[in-house]
């Protein structure tokens, strides 16, 4: 143990996700009987919030207003339909067995616990297996183009990590359709005058009222104008919080402000340092990038991944002879080969850089060889399978990938840490669900490719929607607070304070400069490995950034107007406080599990070496006592339907 | 590679706006033309000026948020990409680049470079969407759609919501838009049950914020998706089929 690990954590008592027991194939159609109801004509009398308009939004949005419920729906985006998940490329998971290929609920429910390493609850993992057939339907019946099969039924493909083709898609363009299908049923909600919508207006606070989660705090993003809007129940789906790296493949904007304000008021944070690399992002050019671009990981049904026998060959690919080549993946991973899951394959990229075989002009990536699938099937199907990416590609390089080969690299893509929530959606505030990336369920400690837009989509559409009315029907009776109540003036004031105290600091370096120098921090402390000297390292490091934030961060203009630097400035101090808790989960928990891999920790073959005697668990922490110390509290994991074992893509 | 920028500065919605001239140094070939304006705000948020306001957020050309007239093309030069995957390697040293937010009057400047582009969701809430409750549907493969119209749906679905073929119209006109949101769910076997009362509402309603198509085709031109204006034909085919009918708007 690191020497001074009980200095900066304190370890809490054990909590538990209230999930039923029982058999897991009849879980939740059994709990759902015991979910309490609201009459229809009830329904109006209840207020919910909804924050975030993405797949997860978007869907218990308009589910809960379809139902009766009064919905106020947030976004920071001008438009629902620009939620992050509409960057989504490569498709959405569903155990349909259309193909007849031996897939089944059972099948993808154990392909997501084992590939989340055994660190998800199982009543969770089963659930998503078993809504995913619906969310199809659900999305085919919008009118969601899936690509289809000449017969017109549904086509599937193969994603990451399985050996069954299970992954829906539309194109390269899956989270687009998605999410712009749901946020037509968002507005379909609006137009029908059921559901009101507030565009470019940000949650800044949560309010909380003698344990309950009550209202929030918005600020309108064009006016600056600070307001506070209480309800029954508040529902987040702000997605996740991977952009704390600077550089990733999540869009501009996303960040951790409304999960990370609702820690602070005291909601669990489940297992911060559980960020997935993905594998097919596009090697950063220099160090002004302001973002990594991702290619989709189908690109790996079809592409070769290698790199240079020897180190530091220099010459352009097509120059180095086939014997000269490592196609490592297939040679380490024989029976998944190319298809290796994302950490896997992650850090075997890193492996091959770190040996100085990586290629480019800064050697920092390796190749996606599509020569051979061109040779075998022509380029008409190569192009029907992933033309926009091979676009894309082309825009962002420069280069052609039908001459030569693609360069990628590992880059931070998906968090599967979030609020901790119970079975059902709940979040350790009463009164605060949480749902999509925003939240911690279902992927462990390493998501399958494709199985995000499903658990987005299926706690949007198919779970929050049965849970929230649940903890609403014993409400009957009660309105929502009144905005001139001292707990609601309270944190209103305390926002209205953070801003007034970022744009009084008066300092020489704008918000973005601590962002980077945040996302160097973490890339080199909380990557794809980890060491507990080095975790210890970067934790004091973005401690001491934080403080140099709070002494010189620059906010040009005032807070009564749109304001850029404002937003991102309040955005960095939360990644800044969040940093130093990733940073903090990472070196707590003394085991490798899926993505979180410490080098302390691994097998003779280099593999990820799990605890399952003290680790088999999820990390929720609690905000920092008056001691500043972090409390961790777990949540045991027990595994009754699949055996724990080791994972092996051998 | 060193610049001059003349971007449009307008401080608020109500307030009038001009043209200002900036240097911008040292810009990489590499960076996009969004790192550029990066670049930029760096460069004027060091001298205590105000950084000029624009939108992003994918950086991937799918977000439909970036969007800019750059030296009076929609997205700029390349076609059939967005802003944000424009580089700076389509422009040499010493350059000069005009760059102005979208003009239209569905679209009013909030600031600087950013419009509001709600009127389209006006649009989508009058009709661009199939009424399904959850819950509802039946099994995904009971729906048989064939390969040819699936395809064909998914490119007007392929839609970012720009706004460039508004800003590319001499009339500022949404039929492309909004052509593309009709033709898509009008052409899938789900959509028929409201599909003439769809064209209708939609057509209603996007009237009601945009100037109307007199057939210049510059929308396709701009568009970043490469939308074709036969998705027009759609929406005026089924909106006069709609109004044959007498079906009102509703
Ligand atoms: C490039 C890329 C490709 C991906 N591809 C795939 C894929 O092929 N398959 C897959 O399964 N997964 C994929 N993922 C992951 C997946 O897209 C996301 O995990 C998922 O879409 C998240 O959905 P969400 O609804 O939880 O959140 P988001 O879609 O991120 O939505 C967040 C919403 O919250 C709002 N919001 C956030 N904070 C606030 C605030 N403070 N106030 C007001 N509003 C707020 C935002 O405006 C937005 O509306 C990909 C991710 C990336 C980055
Ligand atoms: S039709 Fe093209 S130009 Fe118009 S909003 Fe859609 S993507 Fe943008
Ligand atoms: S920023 Fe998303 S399309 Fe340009």
């Amino acid at each position: 143990m690191i020497a001074d690990l009980d200095q900066r954590r304190a370890v809490g008592p054990e909590i538990h996700g209230a999930a039923p027991t029982g058999d897991l194939a009849e879980l939740w159609e059994n709990h759902q009987l015991d979910l309490k109801l609201v009459n229809p004509p009830n329904r109006r009398k209840f207020k919910v919030i909804v924050v975030g308009t993405g797949l997860a939004g978007a869907g218990a949005a308009a589910t809960l207003s379809e139902l009766g419920y009064q919905v106020e729906a947030f976004t920071f985006h001008d438009a629902p339909r620009r939620a992050h998940s509409v960057a989504a490329q490569g498709g959405i998971n569903a155990a349909k067995g259309y193909k007849a290929d031996g897939d089944s609920v059972e099948r993808f429910f154990r392909d997501t616990v084992k590939g989340g390493d055994f660190r998800a609850r199982e009543a969770d993992a089963y659930r998503l297996s078993e809504l995913s057939v619906r969310v199809i339907d659900h999305m085919t019946a919008q009118g969601v183009p899936f690509a289809r099969e000449y017969g017109g039924g549904i086509a599937t493909r193969s994603f990451g990590g399985v050996q069954v083709s299970r992954t829906f898609y539309a194109r390269g363009q899956t989270g687009q359709q998605l999410q712009i299908a749901g946020s037509q049923q968002l507005l379909k909600e609006v137009g029908a005058g059921r559901l009101t919508l507030h565009t470019r207006t940000e949650m800044l606070d949560l309010i909380v009222s003698e344990g309950r989660a009550v209202g929030i705090v918005v600020r309108d993003l064009v006016t600056g104008e600070i307001r506070p809007v209480t309800a029954h129940a508040v529902v987040l789906a702000t997605g996740g919080y991977g952009n704390a790296y600077f550089k990733s493949t999540l869009a501009k904007s996303s960040n951790v402000s409304a999960t990370w304000r609702a820690h602070k008021r005291g909601a669990l944070f489940a297992n911060p340092c559980y960020v997935q690399f993905h594998p097919t992002s596009l090697p950063l050019n220099s160090e002004w990038q302001s973002k990594v671009t991702l290619m989709s990981e189908s690109l790996r049904n079809d592409g070769r991944v290698w790199v240079p026998k020897e180190p530091g060959d220099t010459r352009p690919p097509n120059e180095i002879p086939e014997e000269e080549r490592d196609y490592y993946l297939e040679r380490l991973y024989p029976s998944f080969g190319n298809l290796a899951p994302r950490d896997i394959s992650s850090r075997a990229a890193k492996a091959q850089l770190d040996a100085g075989k990586g290629v480019g002009p800064l050697r920092n990536g390796v190749y996606l060889d599509f020569s051979d699938a061109i040779a075998r099937l022509g380029r008409k199907t190569i192009e029907d399978r992933y033309s926009n990416l091979f676009e894309l590609y082309i825009d962002a390089t420069g280069e052609d990938p039908w001459t030569e080969p693609m360069r990628i690299a590992p880059g931070p893509h998906f968090v599967m840490g979030g609020l901790w929530t119970d079975y059902d959606g709940m979040s350790s505030i009463p009164g605060l669900f949480v749902g999509g990336e925003a939240s911690f369920n279902y992927h462990g400690a390493n998501r399958l490719g494709a199985n995000s837009l499903l658990s987005a989509s299926v706690d949007g559409w198919f779970v929050l929607p049965w849970t929230v009315p649940n903890y609403l029907a014993p409400q009957l009776g009660t309105d929502p607070l009144p905005e001139d109540h001292p707990d609601v003036q309270a944190t209103v004031r305390d926002v209205r304070e953070q801003i007034d105290a970022l744009l009084s600091v008066g300092g020489t370096r704008g918000p973005d400069y601590f962002h980077k120098e945040l996302g160097d921090l973490l890339w080199d402390h909380v990557g794809v490995e980890r060491n507990g000297h080095s975790l210890a390292k970067g934790a004091d490091a973005i401690r001491d950034l934080r403080e140099e934030f709070w002494r010189d961060v620059r906010v040009v203009g005032h807070g009564q107007q749109l304001n850029q630097e404002l937003e991102r400035a309040g955005r960095v101090a939360d990644f800044l406080e969040m940093g130093e808790l990733m940073a903090l989960d990472a070196l707590d928990r003394e085991e490798s599990a899926g993505a979180h891999f410490r080098t302390e920790y691994q097998t003779e073959e280099g593999e990820a070496q799990r605890d399952d005697e003290h680790w088999a668990s999820t990390s929720a922490w609690a905000p920092a006592g008056p001691d500043g110390r972090p409390v961790r509290r777990s949540e045991p994991l027990t595994f009754e339907r699949i055996a724990l074992a080791t994972r092996s893509y051998k | 590679m060193d610049l001059t920028l003349r971007i449009w500065r307008q401080p608020r919605h109500d307030t009038p706006g001009d043209f200002v001239s900036y240097q911008v140094t040292g810009v990489p070939e590499e960076a996009s033309f969004l790192e550029m304006l990066d670049l930029l705000n760096e460069q004027l948020s060091e001298r205590g000026e105000e950084p000029v306001v624009f939108e992003s957020d994918c950086r991937e050309g799918i977000c439909g948020t970036c969007g800019l007239m750059i030296d009076g093309r929609p997205h700029g030069p390349w076609g059939n990409t967005a802003t944000c995957q424009l580089h700076m390697r389509a422009y040499a040293d010493g350059d000069e680049i005009t760059i102005e937010p979208w003009r239209a009057t569905g679209f009013p400047v909030i600031k600087d470079l950013a419009v509001d582009r709600s009127a389209f969701d006006r649009i989508i809430e009058a009709g661009g969407y199939i009424s399904t409750p959850t819950g509802a549907a039946p099994d995904a493969n009971l729906i048989p759609v064939d390969k040819a119209t699936a395809d064909r749906a998914f490119e007007a679905a392929a839609c970012i919501g720009c706004g460039a073929c508004v800003a590319a119209c001499p009339n500022g006109a949404a039929q492309l838009f909004a052509g593309a949101k009709v033709a898509q769910l009008n052409m899938l076997p789900q959509g028929q049950p409201e599909r003439y009362q769809r064209a209708a509402n939609v057509v209603d309603t996007m009237e009601a914020f945009f100037g109307s198509c007199t057939n210049h085709g510059e929308c396709q031109a701009a568009c970043p998706k490469d939308i074709s204006i036969d998705f027009i034909a759609w929406l005026n085919r089924d909106y006069r089929k709609a109004k044959l009918s007498g079906r009102q708007a509703g």
